[in-house]
């Protein structure tokens, strides 16, 4: 029921809304709780286990019962929703209907359904649990659903920094960011609502002579004008990490219809100085019979909906408290016309000075009403009544909100005064806490800490603080009525208090073990009203005090926080960053398929108009390369300068075997190990100068081998004079390979090469087309080849002339699937096979490790386990029958073993249908297999559903005399 | 989290690459022995409290020697290990 | 008491007044023949089965804070076998299949759920990878499946196959994986210990190990001396600490992973996924909730919660693999402290006293390792022998360089599996 003249929405902006199909008018600056209220709509949702008919009990993000789905999003909260035109909510967690919900059975059964009830049973017959029981539980799990459909909305990420984040508007907060923003400090003030003022927008007060909340937008006002404040409304801060950083939510268009230019949420991570927590507090409802059906709200929601929304929540309304100020609710409603029918007050001799009747020292013993509440049963020192009421206000105290001051595992204090947890102090580096959330009540105390806090932090003058109301809070614990029936706690998950002492009487007496057996404080809400009455009546349960028994944790995000909001960008492609060869355009253009090679992309193959399969333009392109000539683009691995008086000692350093024995104009393989004594990585180590080396290592560890030098550099061996810095994106380089290739390279290069000029493992500079270049004489396929490396803006260019003269010559350009052939047919390894868990031993190399020096890795890899002559050790593969396929990953077993663990003697690593060798060959690692040439063994791959009986050999499989290469 | 580079100032965690504790920095010579190798590579202190571990700043390189606290997560000090090498 | 559903209907019917404490609240005595320091999941089905299978009942649990309060309680509860490495697979094998019979054993629904956990793998050579991996679970008698795009597609639909940065090319699907009820099986596990004798002693903090003549003797507690003929040390997240109490210095890191929670949703995932390029894997619960996770944090810290790089990641990761998931909003994180060893492998060991054990290092792996890790210590301890599925599981393995089981291939030392 709309009152008139009440409230901060605008009345001349009608806005036409949705709930469950039907049409509803509200106004401009109505949430969609205020705005159902004002139209009788009272039962908005069901709870989580009982589908107890719900309606609205409070009036911000605390709301456990209000819950809706608006298009794909489910459990928005109708007390935080703002109204817009065209907005279509739906109620959830209930079929066929929201007034007929068939799941209501559950309420009716909840004597057996008691706080744990489901780990005593469902356990037989066994097979049920996953065929019977389990599904039936699963169906009627959660409240909103997902639709299953990508999300198609617009999410964002930003930082920001600030000296002061100054987090609450409200009275504690316009003071603190006032004071901040005159001593000249760059503010952020963030405010969940979507206008400043806090709790004064739902007060009827007076500060400093005008109504509190035109004070408010004064304030506002003066700190909007100021260059150094940022106000942030509708941005409620998440979570407070590590040196100064939280994190922050902005509803950025979620209060209006879907727009293209604006994204729905952004989340923020503030980087800030300091903070000053001004968040305020929550009021927590009194547990009483039936105290959960729709018209039972907190007495603060309900003088919310009244002042700020010009809503009556109810024909008549009782108002219920063990607080001062619950009798404000019944003052202001009172003051607005509002028929109050009682006040009724737990404490003894406190009376109500209004018109409604006062009970002192009464309780609610019970309630009616299936849909909406109507009527409620008052026990009182005079006896006991019932009186007819639509709603309900009540007010069991006031919660700090301390939720932020404990997400550094910070714990809060007890403070009796106000029966509440107030925050620890400096329970964040950086945080001040002010006003409410402090335990400091009055709208007095709020204005004065906010100003008092920040100019203390600051080492500035405070702000003038206003006149405002200052009347006392007097509170005198009361968490639960006595006696029969179910005293509602948790509203959301259905806890009451008779699951509390059942949790109490079967032994979980910590607060950790009573939470996780009967989900109190779990739900959506995370217990923010519900969970200091449940300590309380743990406490009582348990014997113990309430600050003894503890508290749980309040972990971030303070409020749910949507993925799409934490994880935005990444949707689709934006997960990581692409990194693109030179060649990458023309590779596509011949219609390469491209695939991933981590962050990079390279060309699979390049297919031809008549091959049917990749493993036809595979097959062509091995012969190309072994026949005639092919081009590959390289530049994916990992190029680092090395440079200066110490280079080469540097290198024998961090590489198994020597460098510094290796002539200016060489290039010489080298394996790189990690400190434990395995394998890291490999490439080869061009020598361009006495001072100057240019390494390679494979794509995958690039980053990390490139981490790894600045290690050795800076920590174990600043003795050197060295530098090192990573060129991989400088250059460009390709593989110019097959027996045509010096040819193809000649008709480039200024000064042509023979093998004298530039033998086999030799390097030199060289004008390629023009342009000053590098070439190496090194080859990853067996064949005689070279690199060229080329400036990388000549990238794309020096590709196409390449291919071009390369397909003159009967060649052209090789793809992955081509280059891992030819690298499996001459036992090149890669990181399939230097995975981490090999060592030198492994792969035959263990010679190359030199003892006369200190390197990395040398002394782990002499241990007696990472030498042993039964490690598997790398050896080739060929299938006996050739048309018989190898698989990677298939393990290996003696011919005729049971292929079972006991017999499991080594895996496949690399497979490939050898064009050269006509037949199915692999790498793979074998027991002692070195000394296993020429044995028969079976490679079983389960999972493809493979054996297959194939020949050990050597690794080297084709051309293994090297004549090839030299050519 | 945010992590002071000595060259480039505070920056956001993002930037940085952990390697673990500082005793990383002094490798023992290679006829040390197995205890002393073992003690390099494996066993560590482990600190509930003050520690000093090693960061790699990703954009500048440079390896860092941060003086932090395991529980608290506070930062106390970052200095570049050269300094404390050579 | 026995719990069935017959006692469940029974007690609704009487206003749930006849159910007893789940355990016990003994004061300690004066000497045990087994003291365990740690009352995770790992105690307590240490406890559980050094009863039930050796007779050894004169034990006290002995745990600093509450029941399950460790990792046990605050893991993303994923319960699989599809480990590749000797050691690591049978051991795993082992425990799955106590997790299978786990119910009825305990008679409490700890509600292990078999409904599956798939990997997903996004290059040829991943794919040869979970073929070895997949082969070696069905070398171990396990079950594995390898899955092409369209098998992977049939299990979940709502992965994004079209516009993704790292393609899917396949899976490994493990159906007899899934997930269990974390807090039950702690409280399944102390109830079956305290009913066969086990003194479960909460509130009790470990200050010191008496050891005399390379014997250990018993402990000192804030709740008193503590004699004892063999001493077990069990906790994961704290083991440098108390094993320093006996002048030992571990091969362990302390890190951070946290995980993460969903509100309640209606179901829409089946089982467990895990995304191969991202380090994130979710689930979701029978109350609806999405439980996922990510990678460490990757800095030591025993602070039990996490920042937001990873936490980002953990989202953006989600975001990239199944955007239907987008409009699903993450109620709760949190941060459990990992114990991770030089090869991300666990270690379950005598020590070089007598009558010390220790049980450790279960990096991410631990919740699904509790009733195996139980029963193989309950077997050392009481026999003096390695069981056969633990046996690799060595102290010294790291100084000899012998039985390294490093499964992501990212080395023996500390790289933070």
């Amino acid at each position: 029921m709309r009152i008139a003249d009440k409230g901060h929405i605008d009345r001349s902006r009608p806005v036409t809304f949705c709930f469950d199909g039907q049409s509803y008018q509200g106004f401009a600056g109505d949430t969609l709780a205020s705005a159902l209220l004002a139209n009788g709509v009272n039962l908005i949702g069901r709870s989580f286990k009982y589908h107890r008919p719900r309606g609205v009990l409070t009036a911000g993000s605390e709301e456990p019962n209000a819950l809706v789905t608006v298009g794909d999003d489910p459990n928005l909260r109708a007390t935080t929703l703002e109204i817009y035109n065209g907005l279509d909510a739906r109620s959830q967690n209930a079929w066929p209907s929201l007034k007929r919900d068939v799941m209501a059975v559950n309420d009716l059964i909840s004597p057996f359904l008691g706080a744990g009830f489901y780990y005593k049973t469902f356990m037989w017959p066994k097979a049920f649990w996953e065929t019977v029981y389990e599904p039936i539980i699963r169906r009627a799990a959660g409240l909103g659903a997902l639709t299953g459909k990508a999300n198609a909305d617009d999410y964002e990420k930003a930082f920001a920094f600030c000296d002061v984040l100054v987090i609450g508007a409200g009275p504690a907060g316009l003071m603190a960011a006032l004071t901040a923003a005159q001593a000249g400090a760059d503010v952020i003030l963030a405010d969940e609502n979507p206008t400043t003022g806090g709790r004064l927008l739902s007060e009827d007060e007076v500060i400093d002579g005008q109504p509190a909340s035109d004070w408010a937008a004064e304030v506002t006002a003066k700190l909007t004008a100021m260059k150094n404040v940022r106000i942030m409304t509708r941005t409620t801060v998440t979570g407070a990490y590590d040196q100064g950083t939280y994190g922050a939510l902005e509803r950025v268009g979620q209060h209006m219809p879907p727009r293209a230019d604006t994204p729905r949420e952004c989340f923020w991570r503030i980087a800030a100085k300091h903070s000053i927590l001004c968040a305020g507090a929550l009021e927590r409802p009194i547990a009483f019979p039936n105290n959960d059906r729709p018209g039972i709200m907190m007495a603060s929601a309900v003088r919310s909906y009244l002042n700020r929304y010009g809503v009556a929540p109810g024909q008549s309304v009782a108002v219920f408290g063990n607080n001062d100020d619950a009798h404000r609710t019944a003052r202001d409603l009172e003051a607005a016309g509002v028929n109050v029918t009682a006040v009724i007050d737990t404490r003894s001799n406190v009376d109500y000075d209004g018109n409604a009747r006062s009970y002192s020292a009464g309780r609610i013993v019970a309630t009616t009403g299936r849909h909406a509440l109507e009527s409620i049963t008052i026990e009182h020192a005079g006896g006991t009544r019932t009186i007819r009421t639509d709603c309900l206000a009540m007010s069991g105290g006031w919660n700090p909100t301390v939720h932020l001051t404990c997400h550094m595992n910070g714990r809060p204090q007890w403070s009796e005064n106000i029966s509440s947890f107030v925050p620890t102090p400096d329970a964040v580096p950086g945080m001040v806490v002010a006003g409410a959330c402090n335990g400091s009540f009055t709208t007095t105390a709020c204005l004065t800490e906010g100003a008092s806090v920040a100019s203390a932090l600051l080492g500035a003058e405070p702000a003038q603080v206003p006149d405002g109301d200052d009347t006392p809070y007097d509170i005198t614990p009361f968490w639960a009525v006595e006696g029969k029936g179910r005293k509602w706690l948790d509203f959301q998950n259905d806890v009451h208090v008779k699951d509390i002492k059942l949790a109490a009487q079967e032994n979980f007496r910590s607060v950790e073990h009573m939470k996780r057996y009967t989900t109190q404080g779990m739900a959506t809400d995370q217990g923010k009203s519900s969970n200091v009455a449940a300590l309380a009546i743990l406490a009582d349960a348990t014997g113990r005090g309430i600050p003894e028994t503890g508290t749980t944790t309040f972990r971030p995000p303070y409020v749910p926080v949507s993925i799409a909001a934490m994880g935005a960008g990444a949707q689709g492609h934006g997960f990581a960053p692409k990194r693109l060869t030179t060649s990458h355009a023309a590779s596509v253009a011949r219609n390469a398929p491209m695939i991933e090679a981590g962050l990079w992309y390279r060309p699979s193959y390049f297919p031809q108009p008549n091959e049917a399969t990749w493993l036809d333009s595979c097959n062509r392109e091995v012969a190309m390369v072994r026949n005639a000539v092919g081009v590959c683009d390289v530049t994916t691995l990992g190029k680092i300068d090395v440079q200066g008086p110490d280079a080469a000692a540097f290198l024998d350093f961090a590489y198994a075997n020597t460098f510094s024995t290796l002539k200016v104009g060489k290039v010489r393989y080298g394996l790189m190990l990690r400190e434990d004594g395995h394998v890291m990585d490999d490439g080869t180590t061009a020598r361009l100068s006495e001072t100057q080396f240019v390494m390679t290592t494979t794509t995958a560890a690039a980053g990390n081998v490139m981490k790894h030098l600045e290690f050795v550099r800076q920590a174990l061996r600043p003795d050197l004079d060295v530098q090192v810095i990573s060129v991989t994106e400088q250059w460009a380089q390709f593989a110019v390979a097959g027996p045509k290739s010096r040819d193809l390279l000649n008709t480039l290069l200024e000064t042509p090469i023979d093998n004298e000029t530039l033998p086999y493992m030799g390097c030199a500079e060289a004008v390629i087309g023009g342009i000053a270049g590098r070439i190496f004489r090194i080859s990853f396929s067996g064949e005689h080849a070279y690199e060229v490396a080329v400036p990388a803006r000549y990238g794309a260019s020096l590709f196409n002339i390449l291919n071009a003269q390369a397909e003159a010559m009967g060649g052209g350009p090789y793809g992955m699937e081509a280059l891992n052939v030819l690298r499996i047919e001459k036992g090149f390894i890669t990181h399939a096979e230097i995975h981490g868990r090999t060592t030198a031993f492994d792969i035959g190399m263990d010679r190359m490790i030199i003892r006369k020096k200190d390197c990395i890795g040398q002394t782990a890899a002499a241990r007696p386990g990472l030498i042993d002559e039964s490690r598997e050790q790398l050896v080739g593969l060929m299938s006996v029958d050739p048309a018989e396929k190898l698989s990677g990953g298939g393990h290996i077993f003696e011919d005729g073993a049971e292929a079972i663990s006991a017999n499991d003697q080594g895996y496949v690593t690399s497979v490939c249908w050898s064009p050269s060798l006509n037949g199915h060959i692999g790498l793979g690692f074998l027991t002692g297999g070195r000394a296993r040439h020429g044995e028969v063994v079976k490679m079983v791959d389960h999972v493809r559903g493979v054996t297959t009986r194939c020949t050990v050999c050597d690794p080297v499989m084709f051309d293994s005399e090297g004549g090839r290469l030299r050519g | 989290m945010r992590i002071t580079c000595p060259h480039c100032g505070e920056r956001d965690r993002r930037e940085f690459t952990y390697q673990g504790d500082a005793l990383a920095l002094n490798r023992p010579a290679p006829d040390a022995g197995e205890g002393a190798w073992d003690d390099y590579l494996h066993n560590r202190e482990n600190p509930a409290g003050d520690t000093r571990d090693l960061w790699y700043h990703d954009p500048c390189g440079a390896w860092i020697a941060v003086d932090r606290n395991t529980v608290t997560h506070a930062i106390t000090g970052s200095t570049l290990v050269t300094k404390l090498t050579s | 008491m026995g719990y069935s559903g017959f006692k469940v209907i029974k007690e609704g019917l009487f206003g749930q007044k006849g159910w007893k404490p789940v355990w016990r609240d003994p004061e300690p005595k004066a000497e045990y023949d087994v003291v365990i320091i740690g009352g995770g999941g790992h105690g307590l089905s240490t406890a559980y089965y050094l009863a039930k299978e050796h007779g050894i009942t004169n034990v006290a649990v002995l745990e600093k804070g509450y029941l399950g309060g460790g990792n046990v309680g605050r893991n993303t509860t994923i319960v699989r076998a599809n480990y590749m490495l000797p050691g690591n697979s049978e051991f795993y094998s082992h425990s799955l299949k106590l997790w299978e019979g786990m119910e009825q054993d305990l008679n409490y629904n700890t509600m292990m759920s078999q409904r599956g956990v798939m990997m997903l793998c996004h290059s040829d050579g991943q794919r040869d990878y979970f073929a070895r991996r997949g082969n070696a679970m069905i070398n171990q008698g396990d079950d594995a499946e390898l899955l092409d795009v369209a098998g992977v597609r049939r299990e979940a639909p709502f992965l994004d196959f079209d516009n993704i940065r790292f393609p899917i090319y396949g899976g490994l699907m493990h159906r007899r994986g899934g997930t269990a009820r974390h807090d039950a099986v702690a409280w399944g596990y102390a109830r079956g210990a305290d009913q066969r004798g086990v003194d479960l002693i909460q509130n009790c903090e470990v200050t010191g190990i008496d050891i005399a003549g390379g014997k250990v003797t018993g402990v000192q507690t804030t709740r008193g001396a503590i004699r004892a003929k063999k001493v077990a040390i069990v906790t994961a997240g704290r083991s440098g600490q108390v094993a320093a109490m006996a002048g030992m210095r571990l091969p362990i890191e302390s890190h951070v992973l946290q995980a993460f929670v969903s509100e309640g949703l209606k179901p829409i995932m089946p089982g467990v996924i895990s995304f191969g390029m991202g380090h994130f894997y979710i689930s979701q619960s029978d109350k609806g909730g999405l439980v996922f996770g990510g990678d460490l944090d990757f800095y030591s810290s025993y602070a039990a919660r996490g920042n937001l790089p990873m936490k980002e990641h953990v989202m953006e990761a989600a975001m990239t693999l199944m955007p239907m998931i987008g409009k699903a909003k993450v109620l709760r994180s949190w941060g459990g402290i990992m114990d991770m060893t030089p090869d991300g492998s666990p270690i379950i060991d005598k020590t070089d006293t007598e009558g010390l054990f220790i049980d450790c290092g279960w990096c991410y792996g631990g919740f699904k390792a509790v009733p195996g890790s139980g029963f193989s210590f309950a077997h050392l301890m009481a026999t003096g022998n390695h069981h056969a599925p633990a046996a690799r599981y060595r102290l010294d393995r790291f100084r000899t360089g012998r039985g390294l089981m490093d499964e992501e291939g990212t080395g023996s030392q500390h790289n933070l599996h």
